[in-house]
């Protein structure tokens, strides 16, 4: 078997590793035996095999092994504490979700709504209690109320019924549960009890005024909501 | 030729050690990942520099790679040699790594090197010997690893696998994900590509103007 140059070349790392056919690695030593050019690229290609399999053709940075040790050790330390993580991040969780509920609670939401109006219920009407209605006005109140108007149309239902029916509070016999303003109950309850009007309130004001304004010829309830406000705060009692 | 480190990592001894390691890591004793890795950490350097030539890049490559070890080495089957494994994520990192590089610079268009026709020796100067001291000296070094960078990436690193790091042709191709036969068509050329570089050097003035410095390439 003989072989040329350009098949030496195409041999030559197969050579080099060892693996190559007995018949054709023979051959080759036949051919470099008499061929300069071809022992030239075989002995080079040996040298630079040498050169860069050789440990010191790579300086290693300094530090390199500490700086690669720390990186690791962070991830290492990270993965010990990972179920104090955890707990530590469940633990902030449920703080921000309690601050979250507490902030949004009324008792600390009510001083940062924008207008008295719109203040939370100072108080709620209990659903079933019962109150006393009749067909000169739509506002419900408590038997015995002094300002109930045509009596003999009374008839009892429940808060519940009688909003249900489109009657509002009365707003003396049932002030304390409809309070104009939050400004006013504040100067009504100077321990600060209530504190707390609410839009049901400020809707039931709403109302309360179109009733009144639908009664007008009842000289009492003609009065403005802005009456009621300054005899409330001169600490009257009505009734 | 292997290198020291290669074989010591090598012998059954060494092996079953290795095993014992990583099962006891696995375990829950994380800081023997330490002792696990630490033959390996100059050949990790080594590969990753040979790939993105540039030694912060080669370190960060590195340290992401140990860590991507780290965390998924439970995912290590014990078929594959665990420094295989370790190579396969440095080398999919330093590519990685590389792939970035390049997009941020523009690249020629006829960047491709085409792997048809055989490679012809382009110079036949004689380098029989190669004086052993000549990798003490610090331009010797510089002009290897310059002409390594100079070779197109799909040589760099089938010669980075199987010449720096010593790892079978099988094994480079399964790294690379490339078949055999082409790692042995690469291989050949890459290092052929070599000498012709530096065979001229070594006969005489090493400091002389080397070709590839001008960013001539040859082939």
């Amino acid at each position: 078997m003989v072989v040329n140059c350009e098949e030496v070349w195409q041999e030559v790392s197969n050579y080099l590793d060892g693996e190559i056919d007995s018949r054709l690695g023979a051959a080759v030593e036949e051919h470099l035996r008499g061929c300069k050019h071809c022992t030239a690229v075989i002995d080079g290609t040996r040298n630079v095999l040498e050169l860069y399999g050789d440990q010191r053709l790579l300086e290693i940075p300094l530090g390199y092994s500490q700086r690669l040790h720390h990186h690791l050790g962070a991830a290492i330390a990270g993965k010990r504490g990972t179920a104090f993580g955890w707990m530590v991040a469940f633990a902030a969780a449920a703080a921000l979700m309690i601050g979250f509920e507490v902030g949004n609670s009324s008792a600390f939401s009510q001083p940062h709504l924008r207008s008295a109006h719109a203040q939370p219920p100072a108080r709620a009407i209990p659903a079933n209690l019962i109150v006393v209605v009749t067909d000169r006005a739509k506002i419900f109140h408590l038997p015995g109320c002094g300002v109930i108007h045509n009596k003999s149309t009374e008839r009892m239902l429940t808060v519940a019924e009688a909003e249900r029916e489109g009657y509002v509070p009365c707003v003396r016999c049932l002030r304390k549960y409809v309070n104009l303003t939050g400004r006013i109950l504040r100067e009504d309850n100077k321990g600060g009890a209530l504190r707390r009007a609410s839009h049901l309130a400020a809707f039931n004001l709403g109302r309360a005024e179109q009733s009144l304004k639908s009664v007008d010829h009842i000289p009492l309830l003609s009065a403005r909501a802005t009456d009621f406000q300054e005899r409330n705060t001169d600490n009257r009692h009505y009734p | 030729m292997e290198s020291a480190q290669a074989t010591s990592t090598d012998s059954p001894a060494a092996r079953l050690r290795e095993e014992i390691l990583i099962r006891r890591v696995r375990n829950g004793e994380r800081e023997l990942f330490y002792e696990l890795i630490r033959p390996y950490e100059r050949r990790i350097y080594a590969a990753a520099f040979g790939i993105v030539h540039n030694p912060a890049d080669a370190e960060d490559v590195a340290q992401e790679a140990v860590l991507k070890a780290f965390k998924n080495l439970r995912q290590f089957r014990a078929e594959a040699r665990f420094s295989t494994w370790l190579l396969q994520i440095t080398v999919n990192e330093a590519r990685m790594r590389r792939r970035k590089q390049q997009a941020s610079r523009i690249e020629p268009m006829d960047v491709q090197e085409t792997e048809e026709g055989n490679y012809t020796p382009r110079d036949f100067a004689d380098w029989r010997e190669i004086p052993s001291e000549t990798l003490e000296r610090k331009e010797v070094r510089e002009a290897l690893t310059q002409a390594l960078s100079s070779l197109n990436e799909i040589y760099r690193d089938v010669f980075v696998l199987r010449d720096v790091e010593h790892l079978s042709i099988e094994e480079t191709a399964k790294i690379l994900g490339i078949s055999i036969a082409n790692v042995k068509t690469r291989l050949l050329r890459a290092r052929l590509m070599l000498r012709d570089l530096l065979a001229p050097g070594l006969d005489g003035n090493w400091s002389s103007k080397l070709r590839f410095v001008k960013g001539n390439k040859l082939w």
